[in-house]
């Protein structure tokens, strides 16, 4: 065993298994022929825009909405004839969903009565819970009586107090001010560390996604369009959609010109890319190539020799972020490229410092840009 | 120097939003107030000044005079004030048994019927609510339909279909199930009747505002918990329907306690309810005086309770 199961297939057997999951919501189709794995002890992160299907997988998964065909099996045990009241999982909702009649207290002993757990043991666990949670000396209030940051706690601690195999967060993080959702996010990945339960969390914030996720997938229309570790999906991303939802991109069309076996070169209207890690591809075919704005470098001197990598072209605009700039690049055959830049010097007296209109010229690295299949 | 230039009109205009702004708040302040009063002058002039003039003429004694009554203020020819007040009819209706034994089947009629109420209410209200985008408005129209039609005309319907010789009893007769007929009509069942189904609606409509308000996801959260069906809905559902039940329960409640025109159509001289006393005492007897105690009576038997009800129900709401 390693300390990451999910990263070690052959040798882990998943938690959750799903396999061909499709749900139809007349004639939409919510979600489509979905496998997925999902391991003990991870923090899965379903990663879409609005309508993609992530809360419908998640629902399927508390036992909400059942599948038109497929299977979810967790720990070993098919789900489609089990209620939701049954299943190994909680779920915390996007509304929290808390009962306004019942004080914090009692909101987290509820699933525990429900089980029939002996009320001195339903004490010490609510107590355990809200330590955890930094809530003890509210455990009297209503939650109408609550900040958003406390009800969000009281939602988690009422679906973790059960020890769930599986805890289902539905946009944990969503209702929160901006500065209170990027400390909580750090919180909630600790919590998960503590308890050791595996969670998927369904976001539409990537940012959230990037943070908490040890494996993320982004989901459009009802499918995955790619699994992997947030490093994985923002470095290789293998679609146009998953590279540019996923942080920003520049993306340009081309031709395969040459497939080595540690070395592709692509004909661009940047002119000839040269990537260094080897991807299989075919000679001649349609392809598409990524460079993230932050990967490409920037300087107002010419480079000394011709060769792939490198282009010019005329600054457009320029957004000054404070910590980083954006350039928008445009170059002779009339594109766009976004570039971003670390302000490292204070600008205005610098010469070496970039304006409008200043010619320019971009280079990355071999490694930098990313092959898109599709 | 952009900024150097912009900072002073930027100021004075933001000094004009503030002036502005303070304005409309004033004239909002004296709005609220506006709105606030509406209430408390139309309770003023159309219940509290006309329950004050009732609570005179229960002071009073009857007379052979138009209005039927002695007056509570006198003047005698030598100036002096003469003030009558009589509590002969409070005395008159706490003792006779005929009032008591009237009180309280009015009581237990209407308790009865808003339980029936509540009972088929609440279902049916839970049942609009989770019918679907198409069939809701229905449904809810199909619950206020009942209202376009007089609610005289639907009383003497239901006297049609009671009688004897009415529809219910002609078609179970026909069918077999029955030989004679089953006395129905003029019955307190009858009485039932008419009551329950003229105040479904009025038990119906605010459960249903209260349940639409329910976030279904407490269902949800609820059965993620472990919690079954009927265990959810008696520690969620219900505890939160309760605002609803009382408001229906109310509205069904305290105008049944009054009800005069059922128990007269549907009931006939077998059912006594206080609404019929208190019609018979004013136009029959033309005894104004103990009408007006008997009306009195009746409006502190329902006051009350529901009274020392809301108290505690706005204590209890302050903790939330």
């Amino acid at each position: 065993m390693t300390d990451a199961p999910w990263l070690d297939h052959e040798n882990n057997t998943p938690l959750v298994q799903i396999r061909g999951l499709t749900k139809k919501f007349g004639s939409v189709t919510a979600v489509d022929n979905i496998d997925l794995d999902i391991y003990q002890g991870e923090l899965f992160c379903l990663l879409g825009g609005s309508g993609c299907g992530k809360s419908t997988l998640l629902r399927m998964l508390a036992g909400f909405e059942f599948p038109e065909s497929g299977s979810i099996n967790i720990g070993g045990e098919d789900m489609s004839n089990v209620s939701a009241y049954e299943r190994p999982t909680n779920m915390m909702f996007q509304s929290y969903a808390l009962f306004p009649h019942m004080t914090v207290e009692k909101n987290i002993a509820f699933g525990l009565q429900q089980d029939r757990v002996p009320k001195s043991e339903i004490t010490d666990r609510v107590d355990e819970i809200l330590q955890l949670v930094e809530l003890q000396d509210f455990k009297k209030r209503k939650p109408q009586q609550l900040s958003g940051g406390q009800r969000q706690r009281v939602a988690l601690a009422r679906a973790l107090v059960k020890k769930p195999r599986l805890l289902l967060l539905d946009e944990p993080l969503a209702a929160l001010d901006k500065k209170l959702r990027k400390q909580t996010q750090f919180e909630l990945a600790n919590i998960q560390e503590q308890v050791g339960v595996t969670f998927i969390v369904v976001t539409h914030d990537q940012e959230e996604a990037m943070t908490l996720a040890t494996r993320m997938a982004v989901m459009d229309a009802g499918r995955f369009m790619q699994i992997g570790t947030p490093n994985e999906i923002y470095e290789f991303p293998q679609s146009r959609f998953v590279a540019d939802f996923i942080g920003s991109a520049n993306i340009f069309a081309g031709r395969v010109s040459e497939d080595g076996t540690d070395h592709v070169r692509v004909d661009t209207d940047l002119g000839e890319v040269y990537i260094d890690h080897g991807q299989s591809v075919t000679e001649g075919k349609q392809i598409w190539v990524g460079l993230r704005p932050e990967k490409i470098h920037v300087s107002k001197t010419a480079p000394k020799k011709a060769g792939p990598n490198q282009v010019s072209g005329e600054v457009e605009e320029i957004g000054y972020l404070g910590e980083t700039s954006i350039y928008k690049v445009k170059l002779k055959t009339g594109q766009l490229v976004d570039v971003t830049a670390p302000n490292q010097v204070r600008s205005r007296s610098n010469e070496q410092s970039i304006t409008w209109e200043d010619t320019v010229y971009l280079s990355w690295e071999p490694s930098s840009a990313m092959l898109l299949n599709s | 120097m952009t900024d150097l230039t912009n900072s002073p009109v930027s100021a004075t205009s933001q000094q004009d939003i503030g002036f502005l702004q303070s304005l409309a708040r004033r004239a909002q302040n004296n709005w609220r107030k506006i709105v606030i009063l509406i209430p408390f002058v139309w309770l003023l002039f159309f219940f509290l000044f006309p329950f004050f003039i009732v609570a005179k003429i229960s002071l009073a004694e009857l007379a052979i005079a138009s209005p039927p009554f002695t007056k509570l203020i006198e003047w005698t020819d030598t100036g002096v004030m003469n003030i009558r007040i009589v509590f002969d009819n409070f005395t008159y209706i706490l003792t006779d048994n005929l009032y008591s034994n009237t009180y309280l089947n009015s009581l237990k009629i209407s308790v009865l019927s808003t339980l029936i109420c509540l009972l088929f209410g609440y279902p049916i209200a839970y049942g609009i609510v989770r019918s679907g985008p198409v069939m809701k408005p229905l449904l809810l129209f199909l619950v206020i339909l009942p209202f376009w039609t007089s609610f005289l005309l639907r009383v003497y319907a239901w006297m049609g279909l009671l009688a004897d010789q009415g529809t219910i009893n002609n078609l179970l007769i026909s069918i077999g199930l029955i030989d004679e007929p089953i006395r129905m009509l003029y019955t307190e069942f009858a009485v039932f009747v008419g009551i329950v189904y003229t105040y479904m609606p009025f038990m119906i409509l605010p459960l249903y505002a209260n349940m639409e308000k329910l976030d279904t996801s407490l269902n949800e959260a609820a059965a993620d918990l472990g919690s079954k069906p009927t265990n959810t809905f008696f520690k969620v559902t219900l505890p939160l329907t309760i605002p609803g039940i009382i408001a229906g329960s109310l509205l069904v409640f305290i105008p049944a306690t009054g009800e005069y025109v059922i128990p007269d159509l549907l009931g006939g001289g077998n059912v006594q309810m206080i609404g019929r006393v208190l019609f018979n005492e004013f136009s029959r007897n033309t005894d104004w005086p103990v009408a007006s105690a008997v009306a009195i009576v009746l409006l502190f038997l329902l006051v009350v309770p529901i009274a020392v009800f809301q108290h505690y129900q706005g204590k209890e709401n302050e903790g939330r």
